[in-house]
């Protein structure tokens, strides 16, 4: 490839890096409150509830998450032409033609998927602050929400910021499985690149692109580490 | 009147019957001692009275007000939630390893729960704090962190987040037992001073020389009752009770080794 085709091919996969980080932005918001719900609920002391959560945590985190993906996406277009009535009609305000369409099923599959991982850290996270935090804060006639909020959390954050961002790095990587139902973004528009050029570069120029912003990440959350480093 | 009166209080964990029939009083300005083995039940009692266990039986009145507003199918049912919370900030509670809030500075300790919990302004609370830090020796620690502090240290910080709330009554569970032993001398040099100034306290040590000391009235327990009680002399000096004698000795012979 010449130096113009390079900038050229560049450009392109440039204007994709807005999708790419729309996947990540909108999977963080959803999949961490989400993962602190499923946190909860897995701990929750009636056994059917927390059964059921590490029924949806040993799925999520024992299948592919392209496998996830394409199951999520096609599982309404497959219903709405299946022989049940009933199915035809559960999802009859889903238009799967519209754009959103594609994006919303790549937004719960990933949400989905991320929060499994993102509740396993936190319930790591909650359960490994001592009984003699909680049993403090009860004998200075704190209330539980002021105990966890100002007692609990504070600490479990310290405690999940390195397995958390190693979490958030993996997503920046596997934005790129969102080309598998077709979605536009810099992945699947580098694959054009490459087999139109009949050349590898787009596909190295993607590869700089996710190593630029993950150099980025890692950045952000060492100084995040370290900034919380004022304690023990 | 009594600031503390506990009658006939019972406690199991499932089968295992930890306290059994325990009755005493505690009046204001008095220290009370309680000694006795490991596994005695010294732990539970304190943890049933400051409502980190549930009872099982008794009844438990501070600064009259009742922990257990009866009973229902012989389990016990707890008085109002207001109650309990007003009970509760009428104890303070020690721990033997402090329990101190690792993420937040000396002063945040001992202002955290004045502020969010008795609704002070962040100004009187930290004014209490100082003068708590100043007593305790630490005024030059406000800002530091708990674990950039020594174990007595850390204790000291914990005796004074305990008196910022202001209780009746403070409850120790063996303040000096994670301690070096050259580090105990300080804790129990604080303890003698609130003593002076008739602060209520009820101390579970197994410093039985410090119990001699500083209390008005030693507890002697041992299988989850109360073998004994009565004065430092009475216990210490010319116990009659075979279980007290040999719990005593045994502790005599292990200081001599
Ligand atoms: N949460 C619990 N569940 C079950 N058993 C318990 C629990 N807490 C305490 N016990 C049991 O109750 C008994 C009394 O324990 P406790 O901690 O009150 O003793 P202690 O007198 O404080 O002993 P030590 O001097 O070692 O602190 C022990 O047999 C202990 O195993
Ligand atoms: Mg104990």
């Amino acid at each position: 490839m010449t130096w113009e085709e390079i900038l050229q091919c560049t450009e392109v996969i440039a204007r994709y890096l807005i999708p790419t980080l729309k996947i990540f932005g909108f999977t963080l918001l959803f999949s961490i409150p989400l993962g602190m719900v499923v946190a909860l609920l897995k701990m929750c002391k009636f056994k059917p509830v927390s059964w059921l959560i590490n029924v949806y945590i040993l799925i999520m985190r024992g299948t592919p998450l392209m496998l996830q993906i394409i199951t999520i996406y096609y599982a309404i277009p497959m219903m709405k032409v299946s022989d049940s009535a009933f199915l035809q009609n559960l999802f009859a305000g889903v238009d799967i033609k519209s754009e959103s369409y594609q994006f919303n099923a790549l937004i719960v599959a990933f949400a989905l998927n991320y929060a499994a991982y993102f509740a396993e850290i936190f319930r790591g996270g909650i359960e490994s602050i001592p009984k003699g935090q909680y049993e403090a804060a009860a004998a200075l006639g704190m209330t539980k929400g002021q105990t966890f909020f100002r007692v609990v959390l504070p600490q479990v954050i310290k405690r999940i910021v390195p397995a958390s961002s190693n979490e958030v790095i993996t997503l920046v990587k596997d934005t790129s499985l969102a080309s598998v139902i077709a979605y536009a973004e810099i992945f699947r528009k580098a694959k054009e690149q490459m087999v139109s050029y009949s050349n590898l570069t787009p596909l190295f120029i993607a590869g700089i692109f996710y190593f630029i912003m993950n150099a980025i990440l890692t950045t952000v959350f060492a100084a995040v580490e370290k900034k919380l480093d004022y304690y023990k | 009147m009594a600031i503390l009166e506990v009658r006939n209080l019972s406690k199991s964990f499932d089968k295992l019957e930890v306290l059994k029939d325990i009755s005493f009083d505690v009046e204001k300005g008095e220290v009370v001692a309680i000694i006795g083995p490991s596994g005695s039940g010294k732990s539970t009692l304190l943890r049933c009275i400051n409502q980190l266990e549930k009872a099982s039986g008794g009844s438990v009145k501070v600064c009259g007000l009742d922990m257990i507003e009866g009973y229902k199918n012989g389990k016990p049912v707890y008085s109002p939630a207001d109650v309990l919370r007003e009970i509760r900030l009428k104890i303070g509670l020690v721990f033997q390893n402090f329990n101190l809030f690792p993420h937040m500075s000396v002063l945040k300790n001992i202002t955290e729960a004045p502020m969010c919990v008795l609704k002070k302004s962040k100004q009187e609370a930290e004014e209490t704090a100082k003068v708590l830090l100043e007593k305790m020796g630490l005024a030059s620690k406000a800002g530091s962190y708990p674990c950039e502090l020594s174990g007595g240290q850390q204790q000291r910080v914990s005796i004074a987040r305990a008196l910022a709330l202001n209780p009746e009554v403070l409850f120790f569970d063996e303040p000096t037992s994670a301690l070096d032993p050259e580090l105990t001398g300080e804790i129990l040099k604080v303890i003698k001073e609130l003593a002076k100034e008739k602060m209520t306290m009820v101390i579970v040590t197994h410093e039985m020389a410090f119990a001699r000391d500083v209390a008005d009235h030693v507890i002697f327990m041992d299988g989850g009752v109360i073998v004994e009680e009565g004065t430092p002399e009475q216990v210490f000096g010319d116990t009659k009770n075979e279980r007290t004698k040999q719990f005593l000795q045994r502790y005599n012979n292990d200081f001599k080794d």
